[in-house]
């Protein structure tokens, strides 16, 4: 019996913490961002940087998956072609809801230099994405923030919103 | 320096005109300046038609009747020692000559010597494949029909090999249209969404150089995060560009950019 008195609102108290359920699942979900290793071309080789002993994404609970539906978030890395479309979009499918993705580099975002017929301008043509991610091709650090503010969106939103599908059909 | 030409309607010109620069051509030599290509040549000329040869940059250049490919690379590859098929494809002359040029890079490790075996096929007219003398024939053939459109017989394995299977129209051809070509510009849509879709998504945007400010469909700007599609004609909200919010994160230290050490040191 404890002989003193516990406020068990404050910190220190006990461990325990008040909150509301949506803020619990968001933080939940935001902080354990399994990625689909999407590496398409060179923007690829940043992303692997970043999962890599240097940056380290594995700190922050981005941890990348082989398999989509192991996979929250696709992370296109890369140039996509018209010959890979129909893949990234049955890959993107396979995904469990909820599921983000970050559309990283210019290639990913328009098409970039590859000005051909041979190209998807834009992943955005095929697959719904949450956050642009420029550069050519981004830094580690770039897509650290990318991830930071997809957390943030991820944060904004209600946890038991119904699962309606996405604006692209 | 090249000379510099207008350029403004280089697009509107016919193929085949000014559109692309035309290398002057390297002198050719006659093949009896080597005698190991001259030798080579009695070969290959006591058993099948030889049209035209000549030496260029060191290498000797064959025509021959397209029905012999097959045999004359045989003919190289068992008695002339010329081991290696390094590389084959075709030339697009539809246009001047109404057919393609084949050619086969031959490379001989014993005599240091390259031949550069040629034939000229019409339009629809198919060659014979070589991939049971050289291996590396088997995908230069089949990228020789994908981006060609040239049949090529008895080959063990006959498809497109870059392009999707479903592909219209063959890209390396020169009439092949590089912008505005209906099938390529909605494949993806067609394919994944049906044609219905093609309203939805809508065309897709070639012009590199398209900037539109007040597009919200595809970016936000950072820091301004607005609604899918919504009007910023008259100005957008603020939004912080900073990864975490003011009031801090659930469970979460509030990142703090003066406690925050930058590693100077590269090797670390």
């Amino acid at each position: 019996m404890a002989q003193h008195q516990v406020n068990f609102t404050q910190n220190g108290g006990l461990p325990v913490a008040l909150t509301s359920v949506d803020k619990v699942v968001n933080w939940g979900r935001s902080n354990s961002l399994w990625a689909l290793t999407y590496g398409l071309a060179c923007c690829g080789i940043e992303m692997m940087a970043s999962g890599a002993s240097r940056y380290d994404f594995d700190r922050f609970g981005t941890i990348f998956r082989s398999s989509p539906r192991q996979a929250d978030i696709m992370i296109v890395a890369g140039t996509l072609t018209k010959k890979h479309a129909e893949f990234i979009r049955r890959l993107y499918d396979q995904m469990t809801e909820p599921k983000w993705v970050i559309s990283m580099g210019s290639c990913a975002n328009t098409g970039g230099m590859f000005n051909t017929y041979a190209t998807v301008q834009g992943v955005d043509r095929v697959i719904p994405v949450d956050l642009y991610l420029p550069g050519c091709a981004p830094r580690p650090e770039t897509l650290q923030y990318a991830v930071m503010m997809l957390q943030k969106k991820i944060r904004r939103e209600k946890a038991d919103k119904s699962q309606k599908p996405k604006r692209l059909m | 320096m090249r000379r510099y030409t207008p350029k403004d309607d280089v697009q509107k010109k016919a193929y085949y005109t000014d559109r692309f620069w035309v290398a002057p051509q390297v002198p050719k030599f006659d093949v009896s300046d080597d005698e190991v290509f001259t030798a080579d040549l009695e070969a290959i000329k006591a058993e099948y038609e030889v049209l035209e040869a000549y030496i260029q940059v060191e290498q000797m250049v064959v025509y021959i009747e397209p029905e012999d490919n097959f045999n004359v690379l045989k003919l190289m590859k068992e008695q002339l020692e010329y081991t290696q098929l390094s590389e084959m494809s075709a030339i697009d002359w539809l246009a001047d000559k109404g057919g393609f040029e084949v050619f086969y890079q031959m490379l001989s490790m014993n005599k240091r010597k390259r031949i550069r075996v040629k034939c000229f096929i019409e339009e629809n007219q198919a060659v014979e494949s070589v991939e049971k003398l050289f291996r590396s024939a088997d995908w230069s053939e089949r990228e020789m029909y994908d981006m060609f459109g040239i049949k090529v017989n008895n080959h063990p394995f006959f498809k497109r090999i870059l392009m999707p299977d479903d592909w219209e129209g063959y890209p390396l051809l020169k009439t092949y249209p590089l912008q505005g070509d209906e099938f390529a510009s909605w494949y993806e849509v067609d394919k994944i969404f049906g044609k219905e879709a093609r309203d939805v998504i809508g065309p897709e945007i070639r012009d590199s150089a398209a900037v539109d400010r007040y597009d919200t469909k595809r970016f936000s700007h950072l820091g301004h995060e607005v609604p899918y599609g919504a009007d910023i004609s008259e100005g957008e909200p603020d939004a912080s560009p900073l990864p975490q919010e003011e009031g801090g994160v659930f469970l979460i230290e509030k990142f703090n950019l003066e406690e925050s050490v930058v590693i100077s040191d590269r090797d670390r």
